[in-house]
């Protein structure tokens, strides 16, 4: 089944959800509603002449400096294939910037556990329901989340581990029987530059 | 050889001296010390990205570091020297400095790559700018990667280093 046919059948079974059917090169996105995310991938699953069994990938964009002006500021993207059909799908789930959450489909796909635990840790955006949310990149204490574009290049403060064991480095040199080079970290101010702008 | 300074000994190497005829040598013991040392350098690997692959290259028998006497070894406890290969991030940044803690004296660190060197083109919240912000760095090979001459000659660079040292087995030295 093409593309375009699997984001017409899943329109008409929902046609509250669906807000927009996108075409790029051949690619179909289906710009949804968040609120029915688990029932719509779980209807693309089960239902006979669809079966798309396999969650390809799942992933966090910002959509802060997209000139589309219909699109909330966080989305989530769910890339479906069906093994046994062949055709795959990209739903697209809008988030809000002032409530930045969706349903987890870890009850659909186990698989999607790490997946939303990366969303979370790197765009901020966290998953109802999902049985073990933590970082899963980043030191459990990092504050902030990277990928979101007012995040600095450089972060805004130095990670509070690094700056301890930059410590200890120093305070265990005195002890050192060589003559290798301990070099004292860069001054703060590397971090406050960065693509801040927005 | 070289000259005769008094009657028995025979100078064979500045400061080194054999008695003829005695299997025996008179010398400094910092000599010996270091060209022990310097004939072989065990090093632990640490492999964290690309380097790593050159690393390997380096070791494998094109390039043959055994004939230096450098044979990796894949515990801290028993290497006198490690190879820091690629990218540091600052995640792995306090298991870099705790392998390192557990190598005993003399120990020594090749800060192999730009990654290693000073973070590369990684100028970013995730990665170190430099090993050496960790751990004292005695060598660093610049490049991404370098090739597998370069990380011999760093070693070299290493061999030279330790075979300037003074009574390197005591902090009252």
């Amino acid at each position: 089944m093409e593309s375009m046919e699997v984001a017409r059948r899943l329109q008409e079974q929902f046609s509250e959800e669906v807000l927009d059917i996108c075409d790029f090169q051949g690619q179909v996105g289906v710009i949804v509603k968040r609120d029915k995310i688990v029932e719509m991938l779980r209807w693309l699953r089960d239902s006979s002449d669809l079966r798309m069994d396999h969650l390809m990938d799942l992933c966090g964009v910002d959509n802060k400096n997209r000139p589309e002006a219909n699109l909330q500021r966080f989305e989530v993207v769910y890339n479906l294939y069906s093994i046994p059909l062949r055709h795959s799908i990209r739903i697209r789930a809008q988030v809000p910037e002032n409530d930045p959450c969706v349903d987890t489909i870890t009850t659909l796909w186990t698989g999607a556990d790490w997946h939303e635990r990366e969303c979370f840790d790197l765009m901020g955006i966290s998953f109802t329901g999902h049985p073990d949310l933590r970082r899963i990149l980043l030191p459990d204490d990092w504050q902030g989340h990277p990928l979101r574009k007012e995040y600095p290049l450089k972060g805004r403060e130095e990670w509070s581990g690094l700056v301890e064991l930059q410590r200890k480095a120093v305070e265990l040199h005195q002890f050192d029987l060589g003559k290798g080079i301990l070099r004292q970290p860069a001054a703060e101010q590397s971090h406050t530059k960065g693509n801040d702008k927005s | 050889m070289g000259e005769i300074k008094e009657p028995g000994l025979v100078e064979i190497e500045d400061g080194v001296k054999m008695i003829p005829g005695a299997n025996a040598i008179l010398g400094p013991l910092n000599k010996l010390v270091n060209w022990g040392r310097a004939g072989s350098i065990w090093p632990v690997t640490f492999g964290l990205a690309c380097c790593a692959i050159e690393m390997m290259d380096t070791g494998a028998s094109t390039n043959d570091l055994d004939r230096f006497g450098i044979i990796f070894r894949a515990s801290p406890r028993q290497a006198d020297c490690m190879i820091v290969a690629g990218t540091l991030t600052k995640k792995m940044a306090p298991i870099l400095r705790r392998v390192y803690d557990q190598m005993p004296e003399p120990r020594y660190v090749l800060a192999m790559g730009s990654c290693a060197c000073s973070g590369g083109v990684f100028n970013s919240y995730a990665v170190t700018q430099g090993v050496d912000t960790i751990v004292p760095v005695d060598v660093y090979v610049p490049g991404c990667p370098p090739r597998p001459a370069a990380l011999m000659q760093g070693l070299i660079k290493l061999q030279e280093k330790i075979l300037q040292e003074q009574y390197r087995w005591s902090l009252w030295r």
